[in-house]
């Protein structure tokens, strides 16, 4: 199938989303819905530069909080559109991607993991102590009740997670299947031989890097006008480091559906799980899975179910 | 640790900013003391090693809580314990990951659960709150001069460096340590040696686990513990093994010092709540410039 | 100097505190079937990561094809036309067999000016590659489904499919029959027919002898001996240090 007719597609899975979710009429299953389709933008952004490439991001919350806050920064200006703060918020985490690969992409991949909790918590102690995006006191943004032609705001919202959601996974589906996607896979699996076979590594695991943090601070950049009220605790929640590797690993790291399955699954479990038990449980029950599935099931849901196809052949 | 306010350069304050650094520099020594072993000597990038000091540290408070008995006594019982835990540990991730070649994603993924869900677990058991022990030590002062050594703090800088003096004397004189030190570099030979490198990476990890059962403690001496505190650690020590040079012991003392003095001036002229930033700043600046640590090999 | 393919001069190599090579100097001319032999340990392998990139030596210089390649990365020196097997096989192990040869060809054949390979154009050459070292019927296989032979044979495939002026074969025979190191000998005289310059690292003397012009021996991370082969293996110092007996 090609890219295009993938993208036509998902658009209208998208528009019968949408139109389901508001013949329903519930405004909680679009609150909700909005968090799960936010994995899903965060889950696919952490597996190209994670499942694809090979290299572990532990500081996904640091891109996320960097779109949340270039929206509250911008916001105090004056106010834009929000599509438009999405692109701003994609290009500010794109370009902070790309400054920290350059300074560690060329070291192992687990420097460069740990590079990335260093840049989340650098991150968070230079915003805490930033008075003019709220500091630790936090930020409001008023977000208006209703939008011409939608309806209630959140619907908009809503609305505007499900195009992001298209993107990034048309985007990871089209790289698996391009020219792109094999240099990835061999920088994954081998490097050096890579290097060897005339794959410019590092250029490689830049434009990872890039797109990877954009599609982030993509996701991040609405955030603001979703919870009204910014702290540097809740946009560089826990909940966003280990979401966004659960969910791929979970879920399967070798093609685009991974993420997806694993965001949809989970997302939708903490949802349940966080109205009716303790959120503190309910991440305790991620990250047991995230363990159990690293060990047992290491290419995930889709790794488990194509092993099942192939058997019953 | 730091006073908090902006000041005139008085000699007081900066002598006693830099004691309080080389002190802390000394406690830091023993929390990177098991990282050295494991990511320095053994290529292994657990990134969970702070959730097991915290996990000695929350150890610590209770047998402290409710027996009376010193923290350090109370680690050094612990140590058993930690080794075996250490050793399962390890065994689990050569099972499941160094024998398959999958150790970069996956193990990686697999210690970052780990953290995850100890702290997690300890969330729930324990809350949020923060706990701290007691000790007749925890309070007064040694002073000399304008000089203010504070007895929690001093006192875990001499334990962290006898920790660290025991573990060079075992690494560099018994057969097994020596071993642990070779494991690295030439397995080879090790197993013409007659000792299997599994077994070899499995004791040297177990030991590195069981440190952090001493540095546990000694946390919670120097200051009072919730379960997120582990995560500030993560930068440090990783800052501190890159600095020193990756598998020197005596590099991560060096490193501890040169780490703990900076922070402590930090914290004094520009305020605790930039502190967490230098550890990690230093590890991305060290990172990106010299690679290879100060005492590169 | 006119024809000279491959020039090192004064490299030189150390790893701590232990020198892997100490003051190389070789010369390859273009068309040349060059055989590297030595000891294990002797520092093949780690000329061959200078020569390509892998490793940045200390000290000498690298001229490829008239220019200076030092400080080019592994990549670009591919580009260029050196192409490399690994002595331990490094293939991609989540690609196909026939993916793995596709690599770089649109990495390596694909980047050069001049004309793309359309993708009709690439599985044709990668079919063509893989009739050529007899892994036709593996093609969609998985790496791990091959035996250690068929790897060695993998990685030297992939190395041809970059097209390369200079090929560097890190011990692509070992484990291999007595007809496969014939067959493996007699594609590599046909490569260098075509006119690609050859580097063969090998232990198995039988296949050094048929195959090479001019042997060079390394022992310890220096050059000993370099001349015609039946005169380098006549040589005493190189009896002593290398053949042993």
């Amino acid at each position: 199938m090609r890219t295009r007719v993938f993208l036509l597609l998902l658009i209208a899975v998208a528009i019968a989303v949408f139109f389901a979710t508001r013949w329903v009429n519930n405004d909680y299953v679009f609150f909700a819905g909005y968090t799960v389709l936010q994995f899903v933008v965060l889950a696919t952004a952490w597996n190209i530069l994670g499942g694809y490439t090979g290299y572990v991001n532990f500081g996904s919350a640091a891109f996320f909080a960097l779109g949340a806050y270039s929206t509250v920064f911008l916001h105090k200006l004056y106010p834009l559109p929000i599509p438009l703060l999405i692109v701003i918020g994609g290009g500010v985490s794109g370009i902070v991607g790309l400054g920290m690969g350059y300074l560690t992409l060329r070291l192992r991949g687990a420097f460069f993991a740990i590079a990335t909790l260093a840049l989340a918590v650098v991150l968070q102690t230079l915003i805490v102590n930033w008075d003019y995006v709220g500091g630790s006191r936090g930020a409001y943004i008023i977000r208006p009740n209703e939008i011409a032609l939608i309806g209630p705001y959140i619907q908009y919202l809503f609305l505007l997670m499900l195009a992001l959601a298209v993107i990034a996974l048309t985007i990871a589906r089209g790289i698996e299947r391009s020219q792109l996607g094999y240099g990835f896979a061999t920088i994954r699996d081998d490097e050096l031989a890579a290097e060897a076979s005339g794959v410019p590594t590092l250029r490689l695991k830049l434009i990872a890097t890039t797109l990877s943090g954009a599609l982030m601070g993509m996701a991040g950049a609405p955030f603001p006008y979703y919870i009204g009220y910014l702290q540097p605790s809740s946009a560089f929640g826990l909940e966003y480091a280990v979401n966004s590797i659960a969910m791929p690993m979970i879920g399967g790291t070798t093609s685009w559906v991974g993420p997806l399955i694993g965001a949809i699954l989970l997302g939708s479990l903490q949802q349940i799980a966080t109205v009716t038990i303790s959120s503190a449980v309910n991440l305790l029950i991620v990250g047991l899975l995230l363990v159990a599935f690293v060990i047992i099931a290491p290419n995930g849901i889709v790794g488990l179910v194509q092993g099942w196809i192939r058997r019953t052949k | 640790m730091g006073r908090g306010k902006q000041v005139e350069l008085s000699f007081d304050l900066l002598i006693n900013a830099v004691i309080a650094g080389i002190l802390l520099g000394g406690f830091y020594t023993a929390v990177t003391l098991g990282v050295s072993i494991s990511f320095g000597i053994l290529d292994i990038v657990n990134i969970a090693h702070p959730a097991f000091i915290i996990l000695g540290s929350y150890i610590a408070y209770i047998v402290n809580a409710r027996l009376g008995i010193d923290p350090i006594a109370v680690s050094i019982l612990m140590l058993p314990v930690f080794y075996l835990l250490g050793a399962g540990v390890y065994q689990v991730y050569y099972e499941s990951f160094e024998r398959r070649g999958q150790e970069s994603l996956r193990g990686l993924s697999f210690f970052f659960g780990l953290l995850f869900v100890t702290e997690v677990m300890l969330i729930l058991v324990f809350g949020v709150d923060y706990r701290y022990v007691e000790a007749p030590y925890i309070g007064p002062s040694w002073r000399l001069g304008v000089m203010d050594f504070p007895l929690r703090m001093l006192v875990p800088c001499i334990a962290a460096l006898a920790l660290f003096a025991a573990l060079e004397l075992y690494l560099s004189y018994t057969f097994i340590g020596r071993a642990i030190k070779a494991v690295a570099q030439d397995q080879l030979a090790l197993r013409l040696m007659g000792a299997s490198p599994v077994r070899i990476k499995r004791i040297a990890f177990g030991i590195s686990i069981a440190t952090a059962a001493v540095a546990g403690a000694l946390l919670i001496i120097i200051q009072p513990v919730e379960p997120s505190v582990g995560r500030e650690y993560i930068g440090r020590v990783f800052a501190i093994c890159v600095l020193g040079g990756l598998g020197s012991l005596p590099g991560t003392v060096i490193g501890a010092m040169l780490l703990g003095i900076l922070e402590s001036f930090t914290a004094t002229f520009y305020g605790p709540s930039w502190a967490p930033a230098v550890a990690f700043g230093v590890l991305l600046l060290t990172l990106a410039f010299r690679p290879a640590g100060l005492l590169g090999r | 100097m006119a024809g000279t393919l491959l020039e090192v001069t004064g490299l030189s190599k150390r790893f701590g505190g232990f020198v892997a090579l100490d003051g190389i100097d070789l010369n390859v001319a273009a068309g040349e079937r060059v055989g590297l032999i030595g000891p294990n340990g002797s520092g093949k392998s780690t000329l061959v990561n200078c020569i390509c990139g892998t490793l940045v030596n200390e000290t000498g210089n690298v001229r490829f094809d008239g220019e200076t390649v030092d400080g080019l990365l592994t990549h670009e020196r591919t580009r260029r036309g050196m192409a490399r097997s690994f002595q331990l096989p490094r293939p991609f192990t989540t690609l196909t067999v026939a993916d793995n040869l596709r690599v770089p060809l649109l990495y390596t054949v694909n980047a050069r000016p001049g004309r793309a390979l359309s993708p009709a154009e690439l599985d044709t050459r990668c079919a063509e590659l893989l009739q050529l070292v007899a892994l036709a019927d593996k093609g969609t296989h998985l790496p791990r489904d091959l035996t250690q032979v068929e790897m060695r044979k993998l990685e030297l495939a992939r190395a041809m499919a970059a097209e390369p002026k200079l090929l560097i074969a890190d011990e692509s025979m070992a484990g291999l029959s007595q007809s496969e190191v014939d067959d493996i000998v007699s594609l590599l005289i046909r490569l260098n027919e075509r006119g690609i310059t050859i580097i063969l690292i090998e232990h198995i003397m039988r296949a050094v002898m048929k195959f090479s012009q001019r042997l060079i021996v390394l022992v310890s991370g220096k050059k000993i001996a370099d001349g015609l082969p039946d005169a380098v293996i006549r040589d005493p110092e190189v009896e002593r240090a290398y053949l042993g007996q």
